[in-house]
């Protein structure tokens, strides 16, 4: 079973590396996300560091869609993802192996380089390190709740402006915590760790729930 | 008894008996409601005349709730037995649980504005109503797009529980969202327990609402379980007049059918 695991993850990396990076491309669509509220909003310094933490989540939850409407669809077309399913190894592994993987290329590479684009929103230190934390805890969530539209859109030709419908209702409350545990440690009344503990429960129960659902819509989607 | 009752052949014949009974007791509720709303309540001591918004606005507010919770219901008999009666349901309630909420929503910014001065604010429960209605959104969105009907209900099946175990939990976030940006300073929700006069006009109206929503409910599935007919009668048919292309017509979806 982890052997299993291990060999999806390897696979998915590998795939991801050589077919021109989506991690890296995920990374460029973050950075111009981020460099398009200061223009919508003015270079307003003070304003930018308020906000911070809001532009970087918001960023990340956009980011996040980018490449998920082809988790499932690119194995659905080649015929792999049948493979998978008859595979001895329960739907699960599969499903968790291949969110993980996606999680590897896309929200840690963006926690991993969000102090950088910190810097452009002008956060300061704690602020930045405490909006690096909350994406790197918060991130999974939305890469768990996404694999559930990937999964339901999976046999959907031109799929991606639908799965945004349906996960992004069912990312606000990760995008609550993100936000509010990144400000409370801007300073507030609201202690750091309420928030973050909240956002670290979100990221386990999509856990569970995503992978259970992601591979029942991958077994009765067909 | 309930087998038999659910089979669509039956559910047709007796839906088609019960449904003018169902929409009769609901004009006539409805009328009971309306009158006891406009001429008997009172004017509210604070609200005026616009309290009687409320009396659209509640049961608009509980319907969209209840037609969630029968999509759950409806959900859970498509995936455990795969009855098809229960497709039906869930597919048919989409759009009438969408059209409360909504009407929830525009009853409410009505009222909001001589109020509070303002369509919109984000309080919780107005952005938890809101988000109800974008879940409803994206689930008729997912129907429409999955052609092969016994696929789409599954898919869609699966979409509605997520949406079930998400449900209570934006609900808190949302909650805690709000209380942390806003205290209650503009609204007074939790105020003044309602008077007798208000509630029994107000009851009436929710039994009045629920009547008419399980009457257009029946209505629907009626509705959809004849279009399924008329799919499944054109597929015959292109059998009939093209045996090679037909698999095509009927799956599109690939391999596995």
């Amino acid at each position: 079973m982890i052997r299993v695991f291990a060999a999806l993850v390897a696979r998915d990396l590998r795939l991801a590396g050589r077919v021109g990076g989506s991690g890296a491309l995920s990374l460029v669509f973050f950075l111009m996300i981020v460099a398009l509220v200061p223009f919508a909003l003015g270079p307003d310094l003070n304003l930018l560091s308020r906000i911070g933490p809001a532009i970087l989540w918001l960023a990340a939850v956009l980011a996040t869609l980018i490449g998920l409407d082809r988790l499932f669809q690119a194995d659905d077309e080649d015929g792999s993802l049948e493979l998978m399913t008859a595979s001895p190894a329960p739907l699960e592994i599969v499903v968790l192996a291949k969110v993980c993987a996606h999680w590897l290329t896309t929200g840690l590479p963006l926690a991993l380089a969000s102090p950088l684009f910190g810097l452009l929103v002008a956060l300061d230190g704690p602020a930045t390190a405490a909006t690096a934390l909350t994406l790197l805890v918060g991130t999974p969530a939305l890469t768990f709740v996404g694999a559930v539209g990937a999964a339901l859109t999976a046999s959907i030709r031109r799929g991606g402006l639908i799965l945004a419908v349906l996960v992004l209702p069912l990312m606000i409350p990760t995008l609550i915590f993100g936000v509010s545990a990144a400000q409370a440690a801007l300073g507030g009344t609201i202690p750091f760790a309420t928030p973050l503990t909240i956002l670290s429960g979100l990221s386990l129960i999509a856990a569970v729930v995503g992978t259970l659902a992601a591979a029942a819509a991958l077994r009765w989607g067909e | 008894m309930w087998t038999r009752l659910a089979n669509p052949g039956h559910f047709l014949r007796w839906s088609v008996a019960l449904t003018p009974w169902l929409a009769g007791a609901a004009a006539l509720t409805g009328a009971l409601g309306l009158y006891l709303a406009w001429f008997v309540a009172p004017p509210d001591y604070q609200q005026g005349e616009t309290v009687r918004i409320m009396f659209i606005h509640v049961p608009a507010a509980w319907l969209g709730v209840f037609f969630y919770g029968s999509m759950v219901l409806s959900a859970i008999g498509t995936l455990v037995w795969r009855h098809p009666l229960a497709d039906v349901a869930q597919r048919a309630a989409a759009p009438i649980g969408a059209a409360f909420t909504l009407i929830c929503l525009v009853t409410g910014a009505l009222w909001g504005k001589p109020m509070w001065g303002t369509y919109w604010v984000w309080d919780a429960r107005l952005t938890s109503m809101l988000v109800l209605f974008l879940i409803y959104c994206g689930i008729i969105a997912l129907w429409r797009t999955v052609e092969e009907p016994n696929r789409a209900a599954r898919t869609v099946a699966i979409l509605t529980l997520v949406g079930a175990v998400n449900l209570p939990i934006i609900k808190f976030s949302v909650n805690w969202w709000s209380t942390l940006h806003q205290p209650a300073s503009i609204l007074r929700m939790g105020g003044p327990t309602i008077d007798p006069t208000m509630l029994y006009p107000l009851i009436v109206m929710i039994v009045a609402g629920t009547l008419t929503g399980i009457a257009l409910h029946l209505y629907a599935m009626r509705t959809e379980i004849l279009r399924r007919r008329v799919r499944t009668l054109t597929i015959r048919e292109a059998e009939r007049l093209d045996p090679g292309a037909s698999v095509m017509v009927a799956y599109p979806a690939g391999p596995s059918a």
